[in-house]
């Protein structure tokens, strides 16, 4: 296929590529929890799926190479929140600050690094 | 009603959910699928327009030209009415 002038990175279809390699894995709590968050949210009706992939296209594929699919899916939901007016970037910012100041290890009962 | 319908060309920089690889492509459509919101406006938090989707067939061969493995394989592919023009016979353009 000759490629189209202006394909944006993220269509992907029809490129070449290595095979497909079936692996299964496991989700991080954190992870299980982005995606409940993603469905809370649009259940809410607070943005759509289509807004989830808007962004994740935006960020572009330096994003997509160096990044996690669940990192990458946390960016676009909080984008879409606060462009959904459900909380500020100040706000934001403060409970940031809340959860650091907790301390590195406070997450790490809930992960079972330790057990 | 006409069946044979080609997909737009046009590159638009946002987000669409007609693939690249089938833009300006001729297919048939297998069947309509009802009206949906509009993605490409949903995706920015707009109001959406109930749009036509139908399911469009269109063969390897025409996709991929002389790169088909397998000419004569179809691809099936949901696409928006606003993507599609209708066609009075295959080839007509």
């Amino acid at each position: 296929m000759s490629d189209k002038p202006g394909r944006r990175w993220h269509d992907m279809g029809g490129l070449p590529a290595g095979p497909v390699v079936p692996e299964d894995h496991d989700f991080a709590l954190w992870e299980k929890r982005v995606d409940a968050l993603m469905v809370i949210a649009s259940s809410k009706g607070h943005f759509t799926v289509d807004g989830l992939r808007r962004v994740l296209e935006d960020m572009g594929p330096e994003a997509f190479e160096t990044q996690s699919y669940y990192e990458r899916w946390v960016q676009s939901v909080n984008q879409n929140l606060i462009e959904a007016g459900v909380y500020s970037i100040h706000e934001l910012g403060e409970k940031m600050a809340e959860v650091a100041a907790r301390g590195d290890t406070y997450g790490d009962c809930a992960e079972g690094a330790n057990d | 009603m006409t069946e044979f319908v080609r997909v737009s060309e046009l590159m638009p920089p946002g987000h669409v959910r007609t693939p690249a690889y089938l833009r300006g492509k001729m297919g048939l459509i297998e069947r309509p699928l009802g009206r949906f919101g509009n993605p490409e406006q949903l995706a920015y938090g707009l109001a959406a327009d109930k749009q036509k989707l139908y399911r469009v067939r269109f063969s390897m061969a025409e996709i991929w030209g002389d790169g088909a493995e397998n000419p004569d394989d179809t691809l099936d592919a949901e696409i928006f009415a606003h993507w599609l023009t209708p066609l009075e016979t295959p080839d007509a353009s």
